[in-house]
């Protein structure tokens, strides 16, 4: 597949000209940008601005109703391997009969492949992303008997145990305790020393420049990105946040009247 | 009783029935879709009943590529209407299924006339007969536990191969499609599955009671379990349980009131109820038993605590001593719990008996301390954060001081007087 110009192969996601619809009706409008590699990016927006959908997106988790995402040059189809993906806690259902290490074991599914059991050394693997989220001593406790915060640090763990070069993290700050939030703080700066690159959908404003190197500020449309010093303005924020894309909603409801997309 | 060999192959073909419809059943309760099964069960009727028209005969594989077809076509459908966005999925199944179960006996009428079909064996199956239908190279093995055999162990096959899948799939479908394994591809596994398993139980339970032996077991194990292998092994018990049950039920029960016996596949459902009833009430986790009792020692463990509290509070005033006579009406207990608790205190040592009255010993006066402390200074908190009126405070306070942690205890502040003006008395060492 032919690179865009203005697009590079050297970037971890590449998007060029995103847009997804639910239900005939877009959520996404038109995003293009090239997210640098090795990087903390903090993907910032009201409610609704379809933060988590531009994750699910670029995951192909939800259908794209035009545009494409490039990993390194490559669709993702062909890129899954270097990819790991944190959901949003509510997302499942918590009261599955598993423990938190057969929650680990999940992330080292696709590299074991189809119908092969798990090992020793993808239990090991899991128990030393246990250890780096500080759950190792939560391994065989079932899940449903985890507080919030431990849950989410599960969900990291899983993360780190698929061992990937890309990772999407979808609001894993909400509603944690002050312990988990330190673990995952921890776990952020360890990639970014390996070189990794971690888009983080976050909710909290104040602790973006402290927390991110980088910052998309989505409002069904990429409002602003780049450096934080450069682009977390309040400017940008009014504009992210304030009232004035109202209309493009509105065009929005228009259009899933007639039936343009999907 | 009269137990014959026909009564063993019965409770055999039971048995490997409700197995079989276990394993699919287990997945369908994990991934809380359990009505997709009753949907699916419904609509193999209508394959049923064209695989009889296309080919006249009861042609099991033909019966089973009807039904999975059809099955599939439920699940396809259910979902297509769903994704309109209107229609939630409890409608879209009452919609797919109701109509192709209706379609399946408006054709049954038609292959009456051409086929043997009894449409009886729809609501009860026809386990009660299965040990006659034989085929002829069958080595004394009637076709019901053969088909149900295979189905059994097909389907553990398939569940074992895709063991890691199913569970991703039911736990977490956003992460499995990111890891490229398709939930949508899984989905319709399970779909097949199901719809196998019920033509292959259909005969033995029937359609309607098929639903029981996909559900009752496996909701039955989860009550009893949080392990998932073990899970589906209980499921598989629990289903071979209430197999044998049902039909030494049927044939004895209905005898102890003059009547003879009444329908296998029905009892096997009730017994499955039965189970189900059974193991709510004892399971070791959330059971019913379990929880009473829980009850029950939280209402001594406060009352106690209480009655400490009291003691506590009489030296403190250094009045005369505790008139245990007044204490039932102080807690509202009647003074027969009161002498209970008493006698458990006294026990632990937590008080101890003088030659006119009882008094506090040193560890019960440290524990009463330790209450105390965390009372009042549950007050100040409470005043500071949620100014109420006085009473409020107390009660408020009284529930809190039981379930106050050492830590809680340290977060609270280091205040020296409540609200009221009481001293906080300071913090005890062990």
């Amino acid at each position: 597949m032919p690179i865009e110009a203005g697009h590079s192969e050297t970037s971890p996601v590449s998007i060029h000209d995103l847009t997804v619809a639910y239900h005939r009706k877009p959520v996404l409008w038109d995003v293009d940008l090239d997210i640098p590699e090795g990087k903390l990016v903090a993907v910032v927006g009201p409610n609704g601005a379809g933060k988590s959908t531009l994750i699910k997106a670029i995951l192909d988790i939800v259908p794209r109703a035009s545009g494409e995402v490039l990993l390194y040059g490559k669709p993702f189809k062909k890129q899954r391997k270097l990819v790991a993906y944190v959901p949003q806690r509510e997302s499942v259902d918590w009261d599955f009969p598993i423990d938190a290490l057969g929650v680990v074991l999940m992330g080292r599914y696709s590299t074991i492949g189809w119908c092969k059991p798990t090992g020793k050394k993808d239990k090991l693997l899991a128990m030393d992303a246990l250890e780096r989220v500080g759950m190792s001593e939560y391994a065989h406790r079932q899940i449903n008997q985890l507080s919030g915060g431990q849950q989410q640090r599960v969900f990291l763990a899983r993360a780190l145990a698929q061992d990937s070069t890309i990772y999407f993290m979808d609001e894993p700050f909400a509603s944690v305790d002050a312990a988990t939030e330190r673990a995952i703080i921890q776990v952020l700066s360890d990639l970014r020393e390996k070189g990794k690159t971690v888009v983080v959908v976050h909710h909290d404003l104040q602790t973006v420049p402290e927390y991110f190197d980088h910052v998309i500020m989505l409002n069904m449309r990429v409002v602003a990105h780049g450096p934080v010093e450069d682009v977390f303005t309040n400017d940008n924020l009014k504009k992210t946040y304030g009232g004035r894309l109202t209309l493009l909603s509105e065009a929005a409801d228009r259009l899933a009247k007639n039936k343009v997309l999907g | 009783m009269n137990w014959t060999e026909i009564d063993t192959w019965i409770v055999i073909i039971g048995a490997l029935c409700a197995a079989g419809c276990a394993v699919p059943g287990t997945i369908l309760v994990l991934r809380r879709m359990s009505l997709m099964g009753d949907a699916i069960s419904h609509t193999v009727l209508p394959g049923i009943a064209i695989a009889f028209l296309v080919t006249g005969s009861r042609d099991p594989l033909a019966m089973l590529i009807g039904a999975v077809v059809v099955g599939l076509l439920t699940a396809f459908l259910v979902q297509a209407i769903q994704s309109l966005g209107k229609i939630d999925v409890g409608a879209s199944m009452g919609i797919v299924f109701t109509v192709l179960f209706a379609f399946g006996l408006v054709l049954m009428r038609q292959a009456i006339d051409h086929v043997d079909i009894d449409p009886d064996c729809v609501l009860n199956g026809a386990i009660e007969f299965a040990w006659f239908d034989q085929n002829p190279d069958g080595w004394g093995i009637p076709r019901g536990a053969i088909v149900n055999g295979v189905m059994l162990v097909a389907n553990l096959f398939f569940m074992l191969l895709f063991y890691k899948e199913f569970k991703i799939t039911a736990f977490d479908p956003a992460l499995a499609k990111s890891q490229g394994i398709n939930p949508g591809f899984m989905h319709y596994m399970l779909m097949t599955m199901t719809a196998a398993t019920a033509v292959a139980a259909f005969e033995t339970v029937g359609s309607i009671l098929v639903v029981a032996m996909f559900i009752v077991p496996p909701a039955t194990a989860y009550l009893l379990t949080e392990r998932y292998g073990v899970l589906v092994a209980l499921s598989l018990g629990v289903g071979v349980l209430a197999a044998g049950l049902g039909h030494l039920s049927a044939i004895t029960v209905p005898t102890w009131f003059g009547f003879s016996g009444t329908t296998t596949a029905g009892a096997m459902a009730v017994a499955s109820g039965g189970l189900f009833v059974f193991a709510w009430a004892l399971s070791p986790s959330q059971g019913l038993l379990v929880r009473f009792l829980h009850k029950q020692r939280t209402h001594a463990h406060i009352l106690a605590e209480d009655v400490l509290g009291i003691f506590w509070r009489v030296e403190e005033r250094s009045q005369s001593f505790v008139q245990t006579g007044d204490l039932p009406s102080a807690l509202g207990v009647s003074s027969r719990v009161l002498k209970k608790a008493l006698h458990q205190l006294l026990k632990q040592g937590e008080i101890i008996q003088c030659t006119t009255h009882l008094e506090l010993s040193q560890s019960g006066r440290m524990r009463a301390t330790k209450l105390v402390r965390s009372h009042r200074l549950w007050e100040v908190y409470l005043d500071k954060h949620y100014p109420q009126d006085a009473n409020q405070l107390h009660h408020s306070a009284s529930r809190l001081e039981h379930i106050t942690t050492e830590e809680m205890q340290s977060n609270l502040g280091d205040e020296n007087t409540d609200p009221h003006g009481s001293p906080v008395p300071s913090d005890v060492e062990e």
